[in-house]
């Protein structure tokens, strides 16, 4: 009897208590579909868990996470998959709860400007729902048109737009959760002030990276739709004039809704992949975008146009119309998955630094690079300050995976160095738990577990992620 | 009794010594800050000061004690300011109080609240041990975030010693936009019309008057050279499109930055005022709130999102709140339940609370 045929028939008291809630095709033991479930984006890790579950209520939720608590099985809530620091990783001898069929929009109140949706519902289909009001969600990383909104909460996700507009918890206003013993809480509320009396547990829930128990319905709001955008990408023949040049965008006051940097890998690799239309030859892009009220936009271009001339960008392209804003977007939100097609394999870090030290951590990153013997490709947000080295090495080489970490690992250790984070948008899950402690002493370590006890006392939910040696 | 820590350390001492602790900033929110008998003021004056402050990072770091007024001054030599617009700056309002009051003014409509520009704390917890949280870049998501649980704690989880905010270059210019309304269903409705507009107000308040008429005020900022364009644009949508009463009216200058200093000071409660209350709502619910609480004087900022009361029967106004399923903070009037009507998420507050304080040396969750 091979593998998946022996496991499938497994009976065990928990099993036969998940087909209580669960008809067949909606659980997943031993069989190839709960394959896809080993790992997410980060492919360097994987782990087989012992049934993937797909709920198609909150109610099936719930009874989940109840019998989870009951038995003391370690579950693991997953989206889209798309979680770049493994923070979706399941946990061998645990399960996976698979919400991508609580994918409802609930409600869109377009005069009050927010929207109720389930956690399976992809990011960018908020946004395309509340199209027709003139309304869309802020938050927007790369992954939007297939990460779902439940993993963006989990992992308070961030994207091009978070120097103005803020993260995804800047975005959630209220939630109904199951807490991992299976108790049952609503928090926050329909207001844009959310809790607005009393603690902030709307803030706090999101970020804790499914270490608290899982979303069911979300409350996010809405804003409305830019009248004007206007998008310029100015080329650079040097990387540090690039960082120079968005330093003096926003000393000049004014509030881009994005600013971002590709270098020459990056641009190359984007352009093989999309046709961005951008310079191949150049050292490195900017994108900066301003958006708002037509004539505020117009009137802040003329100062923009006037700092990026003197910035000693050799080649300056105004984005025509919404087609061509939407190349320009589409090189950059292709651009880890262009630069992959350049490597074997790659792994991605999101580190931040204060935007002051944009030019000396990059001339840092080149130096490692070259120290390594590995090419990094960087491509990021620079509005932000958060970097996006991606790491390119070949997996099929003994040791190289090891370097590429080792490389990963100093630039954190900078970031941190620096006065920033080790990670911006994409969470600490597996990949970056050890660094933890670099950033945060043993007393900030021990509080986070304490409460962390308070919400999970047995430690079933998304065991593994965040704190080191877990 | 109270005492005057001079040092993180100092309050770290004081929370070790135990006892019923309550921490102060200037006092300008009494009902939350004054210590009810057996209760130890902790007055964090002497914490202040503005610890970095890079314009090019929009950024800052400063001691809990800082008043958000000498924050704004440093922040306005550099053309910035706070976008959560703090409340009760001439009342000496600190940067802690602010936090652990969650008091935003009018102006949050268009960036958001205390919690949007909040990066970073460092608090005092119930074993007097120092913690962080959070970081000083304006972007982050490392580790659990108490730094946003703060905002609204009311000092109940821990004392803050200092925080980290994210500021914005500030716009060059207001001008306001006055309508009346016949009702406060018809201004909630010109909201609702604006919702779907792409302009971009900074604060949008909606005034009831006692002739059951409504005032509608839009705070609009931005260039200079833009601004007569942008009131103009808005007054023609509303006329377009509703129903107000009188001829639209448009503030500038002195008089304008006048009027909404006074919305912040709180200049709009009558002095024989009990309390003043804040109630965050959906706009949803403000004609239902508005017709059970007719004697007192109301404010609904942030589009019909936060509803401000001066009350002067606190006791009815919290039976009302519960009854429908709305929360609100007392700011003002005597010390004791501050917190009124319903709690939703208490019990998972209660964790935070035996995480943090088990021996609940900062009173209950």
């Amino acid at each position: 009897m091979n593998e998946q045929k022996r496991l499938s028939v497994i009976k065990t008291p928990f099993l036969d208590a998940l087909r209580e809630i669960y008809p067949a095709d909606r659980l997943l033991a031993g069989s190839v579909q709960a394959l896809a479930y080993e790992s997410d984006a980060l492919t360097a890790f994987n782990a087989r868990p012992q049934a993937v579950v797909l709920p198609e209520t909150p109610d099936e939720v719930i009874e989940t996470v109840r019998l989870c608590s009951r038995e003391q099985i370690p579950f693991v809530a997953r989206g889209s998959g798309t979680s770049l620091s493994g923070g979706s990783l399941p946990v061998a001898e645990g399960i996976v709860i698979a919400l991508n069929r609580l994918n409802r929009i609930k409600r869109i109140d377009a005069e009050t400007r927010v929207a109720v949706v389930e956690p399976g519902v992809i990011n960018l289909d908020i946004s395309r729902a509340a199209e027709p009001y003139g309304l869309y969600y802020a938050p927007d990383p790369s992954s939007q048109s297939i990460c779902t909104i439940g993993g963006n909460l989990a992992f308070n996700s961030g994207g091009a737009h978070c120097l103005k507009y803020g993260m995804t918890s800047n975005h959630i206003l209220g939630m109904t959760v199951v807490l991992a013993d299976g108790e049952v809480v609503t928090l926050g509320s329909a207001s844009l002030e959310g809790v607005g009396v009393g603690p902030d547990l709307v803030g706090l829930f999101v970020g804790s990276e499914g270490l608290f128990g899982i979303a069911l319905e979300i409350t996010v709001r809405l804003l409305p739709k830019p009248e004007r955008y206007c998008t310029v990408m100015a080329a650079y023949d040097d990387l540090g004039t690039a960082g120079d040049a968005v330093a003096q965008v926003v000393a000049s006051g004014l509030l881009p809704g994005a600013m971002e940097i590709m270098d020459r890998l990056a641009i190359k690799a984007a352009e093989a992949a999309v046709h961005a239309g951008y310079p191949p030859d150049a050292a490195a892009i900017v994108i900066v975008e301003l958006e708002g009220e037509t004539r505020q936009v117009d009137e802040e271009f003329k100062a923009l146009q006037a700092v990026i001339q003197a910035s000693g960008a050799r080649h300056i392209h105004i984005a025509k119309d919404a087609d061509e804003r939407a190349r320009i977007w589409k090189g950059r939100k292709s651009a880890f998955s262009a630069v992959g097609r350049l490597s074997p394999d790659y792994i991605v870090q999101d580190g931040v630094v204060p935007r002051g030290h944009l030019g000396h951590a990059l001339t840092e990153i080149n130096r490692l690079s070259r120290e390594y013997g590995l090419e990094v490709a960087n491509v990021f947000h620079a509005g932000d300050g958060n970097l996006h080295p991606l790491i390119l090495f070949d997996g099929n080489q003994a040791g190289a995976l090891e370097r590429a970490e080792a490389l990963a690992g100093e630039i954190l250790r900078m970031c941190v160095a620096l006065g920033g984070s080790i990670t911006g948008e994409h969470g600490v899950g597996m990949e970056k738990k050890a660094y933890m402690t670099t950033m945060f002493n043993e007393t900030d370590m021990d509080t986070m577990k304490a409460i962390r006890m308070q919400m999970d006392p047995g430690l079933i939910a998304n065991r593994g992620k965040m704190f080191p040696g877990d | 009794m109270s005492l005057q820590p001079q040092t993180i350390a100092d309050v770290q001492d004081i929370v070790r010594a135990g006892g019923h602790l309550l921490p102060r900033g200037g006092g300008s929110k009494p009902g939350l800050s004054t210590p009810t008998r057996g209760t130890t003021s902790i007055e964090l004056r002497n914490l202040a000061g503005i610890l970095e402050y890079e314009p090019g990072e929009y950024t800052f770091t400063a001691y809990a004690g800082t008043p958000v007024a000498e924050v704004a001054t440093e922040l306005a030599r550099n053309g910035q300011y706070m976008p959560f617009d703090p409340l009760l700056a001439g009342h000496g309002a600190t940067l802690g109080g602010t936090v652990a009051a969650n008091t935003a003014g009018s102006g949050r409509y268009r960036y958001g609240g205390v919690r949007d520009f909040i990066l970073g704390v460092r608090f005092v917890d119930g074993q007097g041990q120092l913690v962080r949280s959070g970081g000083k870049v304006v972007k982050n998501a490392a580790g659990f975030d108490l730094s946003k649980f703060m905002v609204g704690s009311l000092g109940r989880y821990g004392i803050m010693v200092e925080m980290s905010f994210k500021v914005f270059p500030r716009p060059a210019v207001y001008h306001t936009l006055m309508l009346r309304y016949g009702s406060l269903a018809d201004a909630l409705q010109a909201t609702f019309r604006l919702s779907a507009a792409p302009f971009e107000p900074d604060a949008v308040d909606l005034e009831p008057q006692p002739d059951k008429s409504c005032q509608f005020l839009l705070r609009v900022g931005g260039l200079e050279s833009t601004l007569p364009d942008r009131i103009d644009r808005l007054r023609t949508f509303f006329n377009d499109q509703s129903a107000a009463i009188d001829q639209a009216h448009i503030l500038k200058g002195d008089e304008e930055t006048a009027l909404w200093i006074g919305i912040n000071e709180f200049e709009w409660t009558p002095s024989q005022t009990d309390a003043v209350v804040k109630v965050p709502l959906s706009p949803r619910q403000v004609v239902d709130l508005d017709r059970a609480v007719p004697d007192s004087i109301r404010r609904y900022t942030c589009a019909g999102h936060v509803a401000w009361l001066a009350v002067s029967k606190v006791e009815l106004l919290a039976d009302t709140l519960t009854r429908l399923n709305l929360t609100g903070l007392r700011l003002t009037g005597e010390p004791g339940d501050v917190i009124l009507g319903s709690r939703l998420g208490l019990s998972m507050a209660q964790r935070v609370k035996q995480a943090l304080d088990p021996a609940a040396v900062f009173g209950e969750a």
